[in-house]
């Protein structure tokens, strides 16, 4: 590294003074290095972790986890792949929650926003707790999202939710026994299946490929020595 | 220095970098770059595989000793089956889900076994979107052109072919099922341009393309009653008396108990090699991705090809520390991000191909342009904020959600400031060598998805992966039903492991180590 300019560094205090900090795991005191995310705190302190890890990035919903600070009475929820551990900080990760899922063939569904009542019939008991938009690791308006599917705005549902990994945490704390994620699942796929416009240039561009629209094209590359082959593609721009 | 004051170069040059258009290299000055700054081109990192399929053949150390590693399975292992299936697929990632739900809806029996649960995979990270030729100006031709020319003209013709034509349906399929693409006013797909690609072709759903489809995918896994093993990690497979594949083993990793599966194929979807951490490279990838299906293929007689040269994505995260590694979206270059370095100058066409770009970041590092953290890594700027300069405040937001949030959780509120970025190990570019079917070198034997090779050349294009994920998945799904009806169940054996043994034994009985790796050793021992 050539680089012996230190005007471009930044300063990282926490790397600086690296600082120790006891944390709670499931009600057992660690010490780990301030700073790390969650999961990489179960790693440091010794634990072999199978079920609660998936993707590392805060999509898959695989490491749901509660925690709470220090004297604060709130517990939260996190995905510990994206939440860094502080001093006094208690952790519990999420087990697998024995939620019902409907089951449906999403392409033969007569009526779906009626069948929203029939697949998932707690789903309009909603009692207006909030717990569940207050349980989102993803600050979805999760109470509001199930009353819109109730409402049949599976529209507004559909985006409001693009941003849900399936963690699952709105469902434990649902007095009404709803799950707000696999309604909105179904809301979504439903939308999408039945409320949407059908691309008419897609279908379009299926049937030119059936109709073999490009196989002159086809034959003339496929024919093409490595040489030309480069040559040609140099051509695309 | 404080980031925010190294930061101000960024927005001070920000206006006159608006002005500036930088051309593309020229091909010799693009072979030049890579050669002389790209990670595939250093060669201490590089070694000979010392036999099997591949002896003789290079790639990086920390694969040619799993490949070399010796199988968990002892002689005389028993190897009454506990399940019976038509199809086993291993893997929950894309490619496994697209198999399982056509050879389930081609009428047979399928298993979807996976190493951790259904969908935990890079396929539901995947933000970029897909890339499919709908649009008018556009065809799968220049699809097919593009693709080559991105993967240095390496690419297998035929299956490259074979998915470029087939994208379209495959769309279709997928807005059937209820995936929600992102649309133009008049309700056609709406299509955004790509690194390395001359139309506009990735079908987006906003930046969560990836999870948008794999939510479907495992939702309708489920309805289709497919049956599951989950957490059940796959060690060995088994071959019949022909040498051909029957079944795999398994390690049930809640109760450490061995699973036998009987099938009349089997499709590897297994993904790629992240985890490796090849060459000290962070990565982008998810816990499991540690090349399993590579080792497991291998040992079986299949072929590799292409397994000297790897993906590294040019933006993964640098600061904070938490998120080392992660990846920031190749949309934000796509809408006209710059790359900065620590002068505040652009030094690349940012939509030029992953190879490229990751190249000239780390040329800029190396030449001492880069900017340090205090815990010794390095990188250069993503001027984020430019896209909301550029198309009006709330762009970031509305565009890019996914990414917005993962940074708002450590404080950094990426469209007022620029992100520190360096190449991540992110895509294994060949793997185990397929034909048109998505089938091996070894019968009955199908591997579907990043754990194939060939397609992609020397450098997957942008927006490839989940179309190659969907059509190889099908392809491989339907041939391993169609064959099912008219086949028996062949006997199973590990009678391949014999002679893999003793050519380990010839090598100086090989690498010592057991594979496949299942997840990587991150847990500190004391």
């Amino acid at each position: 590294m050539a680089l012996e300019d230190k005007e471009n560094i930044i300063d990282q205090p926490e790397v600086l003074r690296h600082k120790m900090v006891t944390i709670e795991i499931a009600g057992k005191k660690y010490e780990v290095p301030e700073g790390i995310t969650i999961i990489k705190a179960l790693w440091y302190s010794g634990q072999e972790v199978v079920r609660g890890a998936g993707c590392l990035g805060g999509f898959c919903g695989a490491c749901a986890a509660y925690y709470r600070t220090k004297d604060d009475p709130k517990v939260r929820t996190c995905l510990a792949c994206q939440m860094a551990v502080q001093d006094g900080m208690s952790i519990t990760m999420m087990p697998p929650f024995p939620a019902r899922k409907a089951t449906y063939d999403i392409q033969t569904l007569k009526d779906p926003k009626q069948d929203l009542f029939n697949l998932y019939p707690e789903a309009p008991l909603c009692r207006n707790c909030n717990a569940c938009t207050e349980a989102c690791p993803q600050k979805i308006d999760v109470r509001e999202g199930v009353w819109k599917a109730v409402f049949g705005d599976f529209k507004s549902v559909s985006e409001m939710f693009m941003d849900c990994v399936m963690c699952g945490m709105c469902t434990p704390v649902c007095i009404a026994d709803i799950a707000p994620n696999l309604v909105a699942l179904y809301v979504s796929r439903a939308q999408g299946a039945h409320f949407t416009e059908k691309p008419l240039g897609l279908d379009t561009r299926i049937k030119e490929i059936q109709d073999g629209r490009f196989n002159d094209e086809w034959a003339k590359i496929l024919k093409m020595s490595e040489k030309e082959l480069a040559d040609h593609c140099a051509t695309v721009k | 220095m404080d980031i925010h004051a190294l930061q101000q170069i960024v927005h001070q040059t920000r206006d006159a970098r608006r002005k500036q258009t930088l051309p593309k290299f020229s091909p010799a000055d693009r072979d030049q770059l890579i050669h002389k700054y790209h990670p595939d081109f250093r060669e201490r990192a590089y070694r000979p595989i010392r036999f099997g399929p591949n002896a003789g053949d290079k790639t990086v150390v920390e694969l040619a000793t799993l490949l070399e590693g010796d199988s968990p399975i002892a002689d005389g292992f028993d190897l009454t089956p506990d399940y019976t299936t038509d199809v086993l697929v291993v893997g929950g990632g894309g490619a496994g889900c697209a198999a399982a739900l056509h050879a389930r809806a081609a009428g047979a029996k399928v298993i979807l076994a996976t190493k951790l649960r259904l969908g935990d995979s890079n396929s539901v990270m995947a933000q970029g979107g897909m890339q499919i030729s709908v649009a008018p100006e556009d065809s799968p031709v220049t699809h097919f052109l593009d693709t080559l020319k991105g993967g240095h003209m390496q690419n297998d013709h035929q299956l490259l072919k074979v998915m470029v034509e087939e994208g379209p349906s495959i769309a279709k399929w997928l807005l059937g099922l209820g995936v929600l693409f992102d649309r133009d006013g008049d309700g056609n797909l709406h299509v955004k341009k790509g690194g390395g690609s001359s139309k506009p072709r990735l079908l987006t759903c906003s930046d969560y393309t990836g999870l948008e489809i794999m939510r479907v995918l495992k939702d309708e896994v489920l309805n289709q009653n497919i049956q599951l093993l989950e957490f059940c990690a796959a060690v060995e497979l088994t071959s019949d008396e022909k040498g051909n594949c029957s079944g795999a083993i398994f390690k049930d990793l809640d109760n450490h108990r061995d699973v036998v599966v009987a099938a009349k194929s089997v499709i590897l979807a297994t993904g790629g090699i992240g985890r490796l951490h090849i060459q000290g490279f962070p990565t982008s990838n998810h816990y499991g991705a540690t090349g399993d299906g590579l080792c497991l293929a291998y040992r079986l007689g299949a072929k590799l090809m292409h397994i000297d040269t790897f993906q590294y994505h040019p933006t993964g995260a640098v600061y904070p520390e938490q998120l080392i590694g992660a990846l920031v979206t190749e949309g934000i270059r796509s809408e006209g991000g710059h790359l900065v370095n620590a002068k505040g100058e652009r030094f690349v066409n940012e939509l030029d191909t992953r190879d490229v770009v990751s190249s000239s970041i780390i040329r800029e590092c190396e030449e001492g342009r880069g900017i340090r953290t205090m815990s010794g890594r390095i990188g250069v700027w993503l001027d984020t904020p430019l896209l909301d300069v550029a198309q009006g405040p709330g762009t970031m937001e509305k565009h890019f959600p996914a990414m917005m949030l993962q940074f708002e959780r450590f404080g950094i509120d990426i469209s007022k400031d620029p992100v520190l970025i360096y190449p991540t190990l992110h895509y294994q570019n060949g793997g185990v060598k397929i034909d048109t079917n998505s089938e091996t070198d070894v019968k009955n034997l199908f591997v579907a998805g990043e754990a194939s090779g060939g397609l992609h050349g020397r450098n997957r294009l942008m927006g490839n992966s989940l179309l190659d994920l969907m059509v190889f998945g099908k392809r491989s799904g339907l041939t391993a039903a169609a064959r099912a009806a008219s086949m028996p169940q062949g006997k199973l054996t590990v009678g391949h492991l014999k002679g893999f043994r003793s050519e380990a034994k010839k090598h100086g009985s090989a690498s010592g180590v057991v594979s496949p790796m299942i997840l990587p050793p991150y847990t500190r021992k004391e």
